[in-house]
């Protein structure tokens, strides 16, 4: 029987507790309790490695999570950018701080299908209201921006990380 | 979902949903804490934010991780005949490692994230998914991602 304190249990200690409360954490009075008897560790443990984990960014917030459709942000358009490979870098940071954009991302092209190499998430409550944002990031990418489309979503067919309460 | 027009938020949820994106108490008892500071009891924070799940309002009170600290996921997109859609969109969600999928209004229609242990572990769902599907998939992994996640602060209007 090993002793569950050999190298690596810290890293395998946050990939569960990673999965564990993905979905949320339980709405209870002692929520890090809970999880902790889940996992079966102890409260202390779970609460210092969330400390952990933010202090060094593999977490980037616990709190309560929104849902952008059902505050009224109906038209959330995943805008998308063909950027120059030499210019994205710099300019990336600039689109990822508007207010209107929550995820900024880069990835790869895959072209003649997928010419674009920067994502940006725009919420609205209208379409018109998304394509003048566009505009808006279209403008601080000049002339680095050979290109740019956006894809409204039609369906959500799967969320998970939606766990209602009982 | 419920629609918010029928179901309005009260100064006690705008309060929930603006002051606590982030800096949930890290301590025995998170919501007794939510509650001295918002000046209501434990019970009535755990109502209103089951209360807000329920509603959709709120996804969930969780963390929100940064991608790729914790094993690999990527974003993946396919090109699927529209008599196809809801075959295909069934054969992705029935991978546990699918957390997100997508109909989307362009040619490449259908969007969604993998998410799992290893970046191996990834590549083996998109190549059994374009295996079962007969259909080419794409990965389009994060390389960089630009700004910080802060939460996200609604206009109420």
């Amino acid at each position: 029987m090993r002793s569950g304190r050999e190298p690596g249990d810290a890293a395998t200690l946050e990939r569960r507790l990673v999965q564990a409360i993905g979905t949320g954490l339980p709405l209870v009075p002692d929520p890090y309790a809970e999880v902790a008897a889940a996992l079966g560790t102890d409260e202390a443990t779970v609460i210092a490695t969330l400390e952990a984990m933010l202090a060094r960014g593999a977490i980037r917030r616990i709190g309560a999570v929104p849902n952008h459709y059902a505050l009224g942000y109906r038209a959330n358009g995943m805008a998308v950018f063909d950027v120059d490979d030499a210019m994205v870098a710099e300019l990336g940071p600039l689109i990822g701080a508007f207010d209107f954009v929550s995820h900024c991302y880069r990835r790869p092209r895959h072209p003649p299908l997928w010419p674009y190499n920067l994502f940006a998430m725009v919420h609205a409550k209208t379409r018109p209201a998304v394509e003048t944002r566009v505009r808006q990031i279209r403008s601080r990418l000049g002339s680095a921006c050979r290109g740019d489309t956006i894809l409204y979503s039609r369906r959500i067919l799967k969320k998970t990380g939606l766990r209602l309460a009982r | 979902m419920v629609d918010i027009q029928e179901v309005p938020l009260d100064a006690l949820d705008r309060r929930l949903i603006e002051e606590y994106q982030r800096d949930l108490p890290l301590c025995p008892e998170p919501y007794a804490a939510m509650g001295e500071a918002l000046g209501v009891s434990e019970e009535v924070v755990l109502d209103r934010l089951g209360r807000l799940q329920e509603r959709g309002v709120l996804s969930r009170v969780g963390a929100v991780i940064a991608p790729h600290r914790t094993g690999w996921s990527t974003l993946a997109a396919m090109a699927v005949p529209q008599e196809r859609l809801d075959e295909v969109a069934e054969l992705v969600n029935a991978c546990p490692e699918v957390n997100h999928n997508y109909a989307r209004e362009h040619r490449l229609n259908l969007w969604f994230v993998v998410t799992a242990a290893s970046r191996e572990r990834v590549a083996d769902v998109l190549a059994g998914i374009a295996g079962r599907s007969g259909l080419e998939v794409l990965d389009l992994p994060l390389e960089r991602a630009y700004g910080i996640d802060l939460g996200f602060k609604p206009s109420w209007s």
